[in-house]
């Protein structure tokens, strides 16, 4: 163990590259296109004989675009849809409904056959490195795996490439016969980056590939994600509940609510001039460490009363407006376009009737929904 | 629930019927003739054809399906040996008895002693295996686990004719086993079955213990047991109430299984004994090529099954109300 | 090198103030591949109704060590040294009819995972009922009113009749809110909280924590509040205990450790982790390696494995000797204060914009 510790060291610090100019933020080359997008998993019941009787609209009609090169970030809490939308773009789920279109090509509804030329292409990282690894297979069978299942056929051999692929991501070469449980969970991610590297693909959906770490090993797999971003100008189509590491990965990111994109745009737009309401709960919900008394304004507070409600029969017009302290009769009745609203950049879309200023620092009054909570505050202001 | 239990049943009526599709078809492809087992030393092909004419067996199979079907749900006074009310599965080929009744008659003796060893086993697998989860680890659960492995791996066959040889023809200590009418005299009925009870009881019971343990020891370390502890409950409160409640699922699911096929016939058992069973009944009509017989032990076996597969099942939403509420 | 641990095991008596004192607390795993050393010469206090934040990765013996507290470890594996003294009763001797007094009453719990920490079996108004009635003596429909009561307060809506409902029948939100209500039921003096809001969503936990903190104003509980989130733990605690492989390396308020950690784990976890006002252009920088297996951990200081200060302290002290944890602030390293101070704004602040 203590060998692969030394191994670590090495990757973790000295092969970050410097930041080659930014590969995807200039690129508007547009690589995968997702239009409205649906998928409705069905919901059996009834007597005498089950059916059909609702759907959970998991997806629910969403656009996205990822550019060739960029990191595109998916937020939002469970039960959003963000984890479907990633399975439905690599096929593992099939499309309820919509177009998936890469690099020109429709994919939405491609047969095994058609879709082999792309399926290398799109690769997937997924959040459990424990399950997500065959445990009877080698470290090298796994990797090779995609270099088999698409014929390719790397100068070489694929035995030498695999090693490659295993120093790329910080292993060591030499561990090409071991088998996953000899690994730390850290590693194992490596392992499934490696393996997603093995059929160079253009595209990386990473499916909360950092939440089942550790903090101090996330920021390795962060870093080795970045690295590969850079430097091979793979895009990467990230999706994670953590807005901080969103934030840091991704240059254009989407936040979605029960089934729907409420708002895009880029990086800067939505963490600092957000103007949908469920954008400015989220920013403001995730705690945060102040390192130092840095004079700057104090965040706003939003506290949401409730859980999200159910996507099986989700609200009418504004999916948000049960939850929203601005929501009127006309969220109930129309469901806000997702639209640039004036004020806002080149690219940042919201779909809100009565957006939100686009500042985060705090208002004069806290908005506190939750109806317990803000009883015991207004009786500790009481006393 | 009432839905759930009606769509079973539903469910359980198709199984059965396309058991007997198969059964059907099983016994036309048996080697063996009937007619050529009954028609004796001094067969002529007119004998023969005469026979398979009485038994209907000349007609073709669908149409052979279709009369049993009829007679099944319907009855039938079509039989030489007379009238044969619904459910009618015809006369034996090999007795002339209505299989019907045949069944009605050997059934209680099987449900006897299915019932009275039930009772036996799951007392006392159950209590010596919550016995060992208490006392995990301590020489008591030790032992308790060694006797439940030991006696496990011990068969009926193995067990029965050695302790008729000690406690019957040696000792003279016990009754020779035998079925006797609970109503007519429930001393002997005792006397009588008492020891394939606790023959057939050990090694079920064995494998309820450790059933009950590992299920319990399971339970014991979920973590809603661990907040029951933490809220201060007491550790015979917890064990009782908590555990228990959780490691009842598996146990129930199996003792439902064991319950519906010990009642379809407890095959060894009955041979062991000499007991006149649905058991001892299904190898004879077997023997026999008795095709109304072995369809009539055959679906009263499987409805048995299926029949506690329901119970298991309704018992799962009195237990779990996750299941009774969804 | 158990000798030099049991050594550093030799900190001050219980302050006299404190209201929970752990003291040398030693727990060891017996496991088929070995002697797991879980919590290795673990000290801290906690005053009345402050809240001590403990973080520290999976395997940093932050969730045994509470366990521990209330007996909740299983005897048949676990080893316990030292002396646990809570509101001046000692807990490791105790018996376990003593402990049952304590748990639920005194000093009560909040699990991770609200779903499989209440039962699938009992309504929520049973199971916050219960520790009413086994504590108060009250009747079990005095108890009920009681758990209906604090559902109310908790902000279930409408508690009546929820408290009749099942926990599968709530939400994930809901859930925690109960298993709160159930903590607090017997409005206990310690309240140890275990990532109480790792298994929500943001804005769930966002809720439930100042919940927390509101609910503490009212009951005047002491929290220990164990969490892996840096940001969860500085708007929560008082104070904060950082914990690696089983032993406290760091401690002190929330803003001397935040803001002026003495420990190279600290900094590693600091430097590691994307803020939502960091520097874009600052890269990560990761803590080397992975935690090491407590069946074997590392002779010496157990992070110098992963340490990137090793050359400063110099020699083989590292490797050799097991830095002690001053009593009050401070941090267990070799280097020196100066070191400390200059490697911090040298090398780790300018990280941190």
């Amino acid at each position: 163990m203590s060998e692969d510790v030394e191994k670590d060291v090495t990757a973790g610090a000295t092969t970050l590259p410097a930041p080659r100019a930014a590969a995807g933020e200039g690129s508007a080359e547009p690589l995968l296109v997702v239009d409205k997008l649906v998928k409705h998993f069905p919901v059996k019941g009834g007597f005498p004989v089950r059916r059909t009787i609702g759907a959970v609209q998991a997806v629910d009609g969403i656009d996205l675009t990822v550019h060739v090169g960029e990191s595109f970030g998916l937020v939002g809490e469970s039960g959003c849809g963000k984890s479907t939308t990633g399975r439905l773009i690599t096929r593992l789920l099939e499309p309820t409904g919509g177009r998936i279109t890469y690099r020109g090509r429709d994919i939405t509804h491609a047969s095994r056959k058609e879709l082999a030329p792309v399926r290398s292409e799109i690769q997937m990282i997924f959040q459990d490195p424990y399950s997500s690894l065959n445990p009877r297979q080698t470290v090298g069978k796994i990797i090779s795996a995609p270099m088999e299942i698409n014929g390719i056929d790397p100068t070489g051999g694929r035995e030498k490439r695999v090693r490659e692929l295993l120093e790329i991501v910080g292993l060591n070469p030499e561990h090409y016969n071991r088998f996953p449980h000899e690994f730390s969970g850290g590693q194992r991610q490596r392992i499934g980056v490696a393996r997603a590297l093995a059929s160079e693909p253009k595209l990386i959906v990473a499916d909360e590939p950092v939440s089942a770490l550790d903090v101090s090993i996330q920021a390795q797999v962060v870093n080795l994600l970045q690295e590969v971003q850079r430097e091979l100008g793979i895009a990467f189509l990230f999706i994670a509940h953590d807005l901080a590491v969103v934030r840091h990965f991704s240059q254009r990111v989407a936040v979605m609510y029960l089934g729907k994109v409420i708002e895009v745009g880029d990086r800067g737009s939505i963490y600092t001039r957000p103007r949908h309401p469920y954008t400015h709960a989220l920013l403001s919900a995730v705690p945060e460490v102040e390192l130092e008394a840095s004079g700057k304004p104090p965040r706003e507070r939003i506290r949401l009363a409730g859980d999200v409600p159910s996507p099986i029969s989700p609200p009418s017009g504004c999916r948000f407006r049960t939850r929203c302290w601005k929501a009127q009769d006309k969220c109930a009745q129309e469901e806000p376009p997702l639209v640039r609203l004036s004020g806002n950049k080149d690219g940042h879309l919201t779909a809100c009737h009565f957006p939100e200023d686009p500042t985060t620092e705090a208002r004069d009054e806290d908005i506190v929904l939750d109806p317990a909570l803000a009883a015991l505050e207004d009786a500790a202001e009481g006393q | 629930m009432l839905r759930f239990l009606v769509r079973r049943t539903l469910g359980a009526a198709v199984i059965l019927f396309l058991l007997s599709i198969v059964a059907f078809l099983l016994f036309f492809g048996m080697p063996r003739d009937p007619g050529l087992l009954m028609c004796g030393k001094t067969c002529t092909p007119a004998n023969l054809a005469n026979i398979h004419h009485v038994l209907g067996l000349d007609k073709s199979i669908p149409e052979q399906y279709w009369i049993f079907l009829h007679n099944l749900v319907l009855g039938s006074n079509g039989f030489d040996q007379g009238p044969c009310p619904a459910p009618c599965f015809g006369y034996s080929y090999h007795t002339n008895e209505q299989v019907w009744g045949t069944l009605m008659d050997r059934l209680p003796t099987t449900v006897s002693l299915t019932l009275g060893a039930a009772v036996c086993f799951l007392f006392v697998g159950l209590g010596t295996g919550m016995l060992s989860a208490w006392k995990r680890g301590t020489l008591v659960d030790k032992t308790v686990t060694a006797g439940a492995m030991v006696l496990s791996s011990m068969q009926i066959y193995f067990l029965g004719p050695l302790a008729l040889a000690a406690l019957v023809y040696q000792s003279h200590l016990f009754d020779k086993p035998a079925y006797n009418d609970f109503t007519a005299d429930p001393v002997s009925w005792f006397t009588g079955l008492i020891i394939p009870w606790v023959i057939l009881s050990t090694i079920f019971a064995s494998q309820y213990t450790r059933m009950a343990r590992s299920s319990m020891i399971e339970q014991l370390q979920e973590e809603h047991v661990r907040t029951a502890r933490a809220k201060g409950m007491s550790r015979r409160y917890v064990f009782f109430r908590y555990a228990w409640r959780g490691s009842l699922i598996p146990i129930v699911t199996i003792f439902g299984i064991d319950l519906g096929a010990l009642l379809g016939g407890a095959i060894i058992t009955e041979y062991t004994f000499g007991l006149p069973g649905l058991g001892k009944l299904a190898v004879e009509s077997v023997n026999f090529s008795d095709l109304p017989l072995l369809l009539g032990v055959m679906l009263f076996s499987a409805a048995m099954i299926l029949l506690f597969n329901i119970i298991v099942d309704a018992c799962y939403a009195f237990i779990d109300p996750r299941v009774r509420l969804s | 090198m158990t000798t030099s641990t049991k050594e550093s095991g030799a900190v001050a008596p219980a302050a006299p103030g404190a209201f929970l004192s752990v003291r040398d607390l030693y727990v060891r795993f017996k496991t088929e591949d070995g002697v797991v050393k879980a919590v290795d010469g673990l000290s801290f206090d906690l005053e009345r109704g402050k809240t001590l934040g403990i973080v520290g990765e999976s395997g940093s013996g932050k969730s045994v060590t509470n366990l521990t507290i209330l007996g909740l470890h299983n005897p048949m594996f676990t080893s316990v040294e030292g002396e646990i003294v809570l509101d001046g009763q000692e807990l490791i001797t105790a018996r376990e009819s003593e402990l049952e007094k304590v748990r639920g009453n005194k000093a009560a719990m909040i699990f991770q995972d609200p779903l499989t920490a209440l039962s699938p079996y009992y309504t929520v108004g049973r199971q916050i009922a219960e520790p009413f009635w086994k504590h108060t003596g009250a009747s079990k429909k005095a108890a009920w009113e009681r758990a209906v009561e604090m559902l109310g307060k908790v902000g279930i809506p409408n508690p009546r009749q929820r408290a009749k409902d099942y926990p599968h029948q709530f939400s994930g939100g809901m859930r925690q809110r109960a298993m709160i209500a159930m903590a607090l039921v017997c409005d206990p003096d310690l309240l140890i909280a275990d990532e109480p809001t790792t298994a929500l969503d943001v804005t769930v936990q966002a809720q439930i924590l100042d919940l927390l903190k509101n609910l503490q104003q009212e009951f005047g509980s002491a929290i220990v509040f164990i969490t892996h989130d840096l940001g969860v733990i500085a708007d929560m605690a008082d104070d904060i205990m950082v914990m690696y492989a089983g032993g406290a390396v760091e401690r002190g308020t929330v803003d001397q450790v935040l803001r002026s950690p003495q420990h190279p784990y600290t900094w590693g976890l600091l430097n590691s982790m994307p803020r939502l006002d960091s520097d874009l252009d600052t890269p990560l920088a990761p803590i080397p390696g992975a935690p090491p297996s407590l069946l074997r951990p590392p002779s010496g200081c157990r992070f110098h494995p992963r340490c990137t200060f090793q050359a400063e302290v110099g020699g083989a002290r590292c490797v050799d000797e097991l830095p002690l944890l001053p009593p009050g602030r401070g941090g267990a390293c070799h280097l020196t204060a100066e070191q400390k101070q200059t490697i911090f704004v040298e090398q780790i602040k300018p990280r941190l914009r």
